[in-house]
């Protein structure tokens, strides 16, 4: 600012610059990013030709210059034949994220609704207060009526007067194998959901709530039949560390399988992914580096980064240009607190984002990556399996190459039917952490019929069970998610993200809805979840559904047709692009 | 406030100019990711066990007799329990594709856990899908920054990775020290009559283990308890090691000391040990343990446990309460054990210790080369006797306080009096040796 007051002493209005508002407007010289040197050298220029022609940046509904350029209501991003072949002449359609934004009267509406909702709890909590309902939330014992109180007054106030309303939507528990269609145990409540009755009875609704992308989670067939048979070979668990006598035959079989499947040297294996994420990171980096993190990252790479000691920071939700100005200004200036140079830097980005059912833009960050010499950990916990033509995760989607992504994370949770998780990448990489992660000297290997039934399913994706099995279930989860987005976005609500995820969420923004979702959806069959805050921004809940290979077209219409008529009701079809799909013909 | 920052960002990156930051950055020469793993590091070389782990495992064609799994009340291989896990992966699949809050929670998990809360007489019990993040998500669940948590040095690691993923202040007292302790705690309550206000807000814990994993013996249970009521701190116990094998009944050291489980304020444990399944659990009043279920990290945001593990622990618990010799044996073989063990060592440079009635114990050296000598001992009775004993494992450079190296015996149920005669035999001979 200091130097553009200097050049206009001579300006009547000199006095002007003085005030803390910004007057003048001096051309500012753009930094010198990637998309600058993309004219200059032809390498660059096909990365970005995928960057451009892939992700539509715009976020606006700027409606005069959607209908000149897209006249015939063509999905956005594979208009021109060009841009179809992606920098190794395949033609890979790829569709962007969109991230459609209501109007601010509509935010001003959902501020509105809140407030309303922490006015009558703050009615409620002053009425029971002085004893005109029943409180029957739990109290603590009398005896310790002198300790400091265990939890904060807001904390407890959210959980009794907002939440309690509403937990008859949440953990709703089944009672059969989370396919397709699951049985749900029947609950009442006559007190307000605090405590909950079972009269016995289960009802059998669609599921469009649990991470089944490839529908492995069967209760016969190989998977099922082969993981028995491990329970009789090998037990049901070591009951040793991994380190001390703990190494499982079935292990060892799966994490050669794992890197196979991958396409790198070595992998690593851990039964429980949220643990893999949080105990590892701080073998990665320690307080000399500096981890550069997506803004929606899940809470175990937050965990992670915060106990390794590492320096954060966040950039904008697959910004490239933020992500890249974070990287300029990290290695030019160093540690603030220490003035040194940072040792490493480390980028956490995720595949698909579960709660905004968007891919990240692998490529740019790729090559972001290597023109600053940083390093990329890519968390593939909703991806593998679900994307790429063979199921490899976005790394296979975008066309890029494993190896230059340093850490491929993912769980065995979502698309394999089990639990656990995997890290995989360099042999130097994995040897390092075999030896160094606590989860090898403080926790048992995988049980063996959970790492049996991972290599089962993960055979028959590879295809080595003979059949096309695998095959089929990846074109049927796709076809499955592109047709429901396509329809939902045909009837008018706003969904994010990318028309390639199988994560789903419809925005539906206001936090009242949440529980006109959960219950309605119910009532008519259908079991769905909703989130609302603290999980998403207070402005956004939505309701997320998670396609499977397992649906039929004949469960996604009957889904569709009960969200179109509950939208209808609740006046949620928010979309003004709505009109691009009118007269599109969307097929399975 | 953001726009501070970004303001402030943007007066940063003014600072240099664009071409500066370019030579910076092309000089900028970041280390490498990992450092180099020797190739001939023990755990690259491991030794693979055939079949399953019970009181005999076959390893390379020849059969060891197993002193080194956690195996306790010996519930690997029991067919009653693989049937029941069989028969759940024939009506619910393998894995439970979800966390508990959305469609994650199936009904065997509700069934465990009204069992586990009548097994300790308590109100209620969260499960997690593992024992390591149990712990580490409990304590900061609770403790927040601005709390003060008083804890023994001699914890274990998932203890303290909980203590530094909660931010609060930590104070260590020595291990199993009560007069520390007592210190500890007149220090705080000085510090509270200095500052009446801010006492009001500071929450107080100590956190302790029921068996020491790292030193094999009990914490005093009844003199905490006192302090306790005492000093206004509120009492979490971590009963990993001691669920299923001290007291009378296998309820953990509240029974062994006969204190109420209303005084304990959570037990927390772990279902990998003496239960031979997956995963861990909290136990304690509704009013305390019900709070995880929204602000346990591992609990919210993690894969629920898999339905055939819940159910394998289920019918572990089942069998504990049909079967009490089990427990008694276990208990009354493990005191036999430590005499035995401790006539054949005498007179070596090998140590034990110990509480009597842990069927775990650590053997340590007296001397120099300790890891060496140790590490002689287990190859020297692996090869000579066929008896598989293991050296403790802990990550040395990220614990908190150094862990003396040992190695660690664990009795099982299944073992009888001549192959415990013949296991410590063959133990003291190389100790002798030596």
């Amino acid at each position: 600012m200091a130097t553009e007051v200097a050049t206009k002493r001579n300006s009547p209005f000199r006095f002007l610059h003085k005030l803390p508002i910004r007057l003048t407007f001096t051309e500012k010289k753009a930094p010198l990013l990637i998309s600058d040197l993309a004219k200059e050298s032809d390498e660059l220029k096909k990365r970005t030709h995928i960057l451009e022609c892939a992700w539509n940046q715009e976020h606006d509904d700027e409606e005069e210059e959607e209908e000149e350029t897209r006249e015939d209501g063509v999905v956005d991003g594979s208009d021109d034949a060009s841009s179809t072949h992606d920098i190794y002449g395949d033609i890979g359609n790829r569709a962007p994220n969109e991230f459609e934004h209501i109007g601010r009267f509509t935010t001003f509406q959902v501020y509105i609704a809140w407030f309303a909702l922490f006015l009558f709890a703050h009615i409620r909590e002053y009425v029971t207060r002085f004893g005109f309902v029943k409180d029957l939330s739990n109290k603590e014992n009398k005896s310790m009526k002198d300790f400091v109180p265990l939890f904060s007054d807001f904390e407890a106030f959210y959980q009794r007067n907002c939440y309690i309303k509403v937990r008859d939507v949440f953990e709703r528990p089944i009672c059969s194998v989370p396919g397709a269609t699951v049985d749900l145990v029947d609950r009442v409540s006559h007190d307000g959901n605090w405590t909950y009755e079972y009269p016995g009875t289960r009802t059998n609704v669609i599921n469009v709530g649990s991470y089944n992308y490839l529908g492995f989670a069967q209760s016969a067939g190989p998977c099922a039949d082969q993981s028995a048979a491990s329970i009789d070979r090998e037990g049901l668990s070591c009951c040793t560390t991994v380190h001390e006598r703990g190494r499982s035959v079935s292990q060892a079989k799966l994490e050669k399988l794992v890197a196979e499947f991958l396409g790198v040297d070595d992998a690593i294996c851990f039964s429980m992914g949220f643990a893999t994420n949080s105990m590892n990171a701080p073998c990665l980096v320690d307080k000399h580096s500096l981890i550069i993190s997506d803004k929606y990252n899940h809470a175990s790479l937050i965990l992670g980064c915060r106990l390794s000691g590492a320096s954060t920071k966040v950039f904008e939700h697959n910004d490239m240009e933020s992500l890249e100005r974070i990287l300029r200004d990290a290695i030019a200036y160093g540690n603030p607190k220490t003035h040194r140079p940072y040792k490493k830097i480390l980028i956490i980005v995720e595949g698909i984002y579960s709660m905004e059912g968007s891919i990240c833009n692998l490529p740019g960050i790729i090559a972001l990556k290597k023109k600053y010499n940083a390093y990329l950990y890519l968390d593939e916990a909703h991806s593998i399996g679900a994307m790429g033509k063979t199921g490899k995760g976005v790394v296979e989607y975008w066309g890029c190459d494993p190896k230059d992504v340093d850490i491929l994370m993912g769980t065995f949770t979502k698309s394999f039917g089990a639990a656990g998780g995997y890290i995989a990448g360099a042999k130097r990489t994995v040897d390092h952490l075999r030896v160094a992660s606590p989860t090898g000297y403080y926790s048992s290997p995988m049980s063996p019929p959970i790492a049996q039934q991972i290599y089962t399913s993960m055979s028959i994706i590879m295809g080595r069970d003979g059949t096309n099995d695998g095959a089929l279930r990846i074109e049927r989860l796709a076809r499955n998610s592109h047709y429901f987005r396509m329809k939902l976005k045909q009837m008018g609500f706003i969904v994010y993200g990318s028309n390639d995820s199988p994560v789903v969420p419809m925005l539906i923004y206001f936090p009242t809805m949440c529980g006109f979702y959960g219950r309605e959806m119910l009532a008519r069959n259908i079991g769905c979840v909703v989130v609302s805050f603290p999980a998403t921004h207070m402005t956004e809940g939505r309701v997320r559904f998670c396609i499977s290979a397992a649906h039929t077209k004949e469960q996604l219409d009957y889904v569709l047709a009960t969200v179109c008529e509950l939208g209808s009701l609740s006046r949620s079809k928010f979309s003004r692009r709505s009109h691009l799909y009118k007269n599109l013909q969307i097929e399975w | 406030m953001r726009n501070r920052a970004k303001r402030q960002q943007e007066k940063l990156s003014k600072k240099l100019t664009e071409r500066q930051k370019d030579e910076l950055i092309a000089e900028w020469q970041p280390e490498p990711l990992v450092p180099e793993t020797p190739q001939d590091h023990p755990v690259l070389n491991p030794k693979y066990a055939d079949g399953k782990m019970t009181k005999e495992v076959s390893i390379d064609g020849q059969k060891y007799l197993n002193m080194a799994s956690t195996n306790f009340l010996s519930f690997i291989g029991v067919k009653r329990i693989e049937e029941r896990a069989k028969s759940t992966i024939f009506k619910y699949g393998v894995g439970s594709c979800g966390p508990r809050g959305f469609y994650g929670t199936v009904d065997v998990h509700l069934d465990l856990e009204k069992e586990l809360a009548k097994f300790m007489g308590c109100e209620e019990a969260v499960l997690y899908s593992y024992g390591f993040a149990t712990v580490s998500s409990a304590i900061p669940a609770y403790a927040k920054k601005g709390d003060v948590i008083f804890v023994d040095e001699g914890v274990n690691f998932a203890i303290q990775k909980g203590l530094q993923a909660s931010r609060s202040r930590v104070e260590y007292f020595k291990h199993n020290d009560m007069e520390d302790l007592e210190r500890l705690l007149l220090e705080q309550e000085q510090k509270d009559k200095n500052d009446l206000k801010k006492a009001k807000t500071v929450r107080r814990f100590i956190v302790v283990e029921g068996l020491y994993v790292n030193h094999a013996d009990l914490c005093p249970l009844p003199k905490i308890i006192e302090f306790k009521w005492r000093f206004k701190v509120r009492v979490f116990i971590d009963e990993s090691w001691s669920f299923g094998i001290i007291g009378k009944t296998g309820r953990g050291v509240t029974e062994h000391f006969n204190v109420p489980m209303e005084d304990v304020d959570m037990v927390m444990a772990s279902l990998e040990n003496a239960l031979a399944s997956t995963g861990g659990f909290c136990v304690g009043r509704s009013y305390v343990v019900g709070h995880q279920r929204l602000s346990g990290l591992g609990y919210c945001f993690s894969a629920s446990l898999p339905p055939l593990l819940a159910t394998a622990a289920s019918e572990a618990i089942a069998i504990i309460d049909e079967e009490p010799d089990r427990v008694q044996k276990v208990t009354k073989m493990s005191i036999e054990g430590q005499k035995k063990l401790e006539n054949v060592l005498k007179g070596s440079k090998f140590v034990l210790q110990g509480c009597p009635e842990s069927p775990m114990k650590h053997i340590y050296y007296d001397g120099n080369d300790e890891e060496k000598n140790l590490d002689k001992l287990v190859d020297t009775v692996f090869n000579d006797s066929h008896l598989l004993l293991t050296r403790a494992r802990y990550l040395d450079k990220d614990e908190m306080f150094k862990v003396r190296p040992s190695i660690r015996v664990m009795f099982q149920y299944d073992l009888t009096d001549a192959e415990i005669d013949r296991a410590v035999e063959a133990i003291g001979s190389a100790a002798r040796q030596m």
